[in-house]
């Protein structure tokens, strides 16, 4: 098991490193036109929404809405009011946390 | 220049012991936390991989989850090139720097010897920081005891949407999030954790990308 989560690390640190060292080598133009472009810009907003929203919203394969939808809201909030990032984090944790103990989620 | 580097790497740091926090939580050892942080060197991706790993995903789907979200790097690189014009030894150094805070930095001076400046000091400042950020959050999170008394898990959320909040500009990114979003929750009852992210990444910007009229960065 930590082997596999062990070739995960490396796989991702080498690719990573790749993707890196092959925009600073390649040519413009294999990655200059518009459509390339526009789904390099949209991927991370589509993986990153993704991701938000399965990590809050399913445990598994079940969707579930349970304490970590309150940390979840709390951090919309906290972004409105632009604060830093550990404040959302910690806040999210701490708002889920606090509804766990009160017997929630 | 310099104090500007430092900066962002204290800024950065911050996402650094969140980051190395919620790896531990999600069943990384220390030393998988830290070596992710040196070699792959790029917040996302790193979120990503632990985010479905800890969800209970395939390391296969949770590192192509990680190189799908790198490959914005590919996109710095190749802005960068003209203005840090590295060659050998030192490109596969400057590889490593290129993320979103070193581009950011780089890209808003004027003239070449300040970028080259702000790349390399931006560079070495958010190393630095995120690397000691990530083994204090690891160790600290560690020592801390079971993840989900302290809702951690709900952190790692709330981690995602405050990566994406930035990106959030414009019609096209907010569809973009939303038909994400209703794609990956429509699919997580019919497969895998960490899949339905991966199909929800492909699938929405496939749809999204060619229809978007808008120049986007």
């Amino acid at each position: 098991m930590n082997w596999t989560v062990w070739g995960a690390v490396l796989a991702t640190a080498a690719g990573c490193y790749g993707l890196k060292l092959a925009g600073l080598s390649l040519p413009e133009r294999v990655l200059a036109r518009p459509l390339v472009r526009k789904v390099a810009a949209l991927m991370p907003i589509a993986l990153l929404a993704a991701l938000a929203a399965t990590e809050t919203f399913s445990t598994g394969r079940t969707l579930v809405i349970d304490a970590r939808a309150a940390g979840l809201a709390f951090a919309v909030v906290a972004l409105i009011l632009r604060a830093p990032f550990l404040v959302v984090v910690i806040g999210a944790a701490a708002v889920t946390a606090g509804l766990r103990g009160l017997g929630w989620g | 220049m310099v104090r500007n580097a430092a900066g962002v790497g204290v800024a950065v740091g911050t996402y650094g012991v969140s980051y190395g926090a919620l790896a531990t939580s999600s069943g990384l050892t220390i030393a998988q936390a830290c070596a992710l942080s040196v070699l792959a060197f790029t917040g996302g991706s790193q979120f990503a991989l632990v985010g479905v790993l800890g969800a209970g995903g395939s390391a296969v789907s949770g590192t192509a989850t990680a190189l799908l979200l790198g490959a914005r790097n590919s996109f710095y690189g190749l802005r960068l090139a003209p203005v840090l014009n590295v060659r050998g030894l030192r490109r596969l150094f400057a590889a490593q720097l290129v993320i979103d805070e070193t581009t950011a930095m780089t890209i808003a001076q004027d003239d070449p010897r300040a970028a080259r400046l702000a790349f390399w000091s931006t560079g070495v400042a958010v190393f630095v920081f995120w690397n000691v950020a990530t083994l204090l959050g690891a160790v600290g999170a560690h020592a801390l005891g079971d993840p989900k008394k302290l809702g951690l898990d709900a952190a790692v959320g709330a981690a995602f949407l405050a990566l994406l909040w930035p990106r959030l500009r414009g019609r096209t990114a907010w569809i973009t999030a939303a038909v994400a979003v209703v794609v990956a929750l429509g699919l997580v009852p019919v497969l895998t954790p960490g899949v339905p992210v991966l199909i929800a990444g492909i699938v929405t910007v496939a749809v999204v990308a060619p229809l978007a009229r808008e120049p986007v960065a």
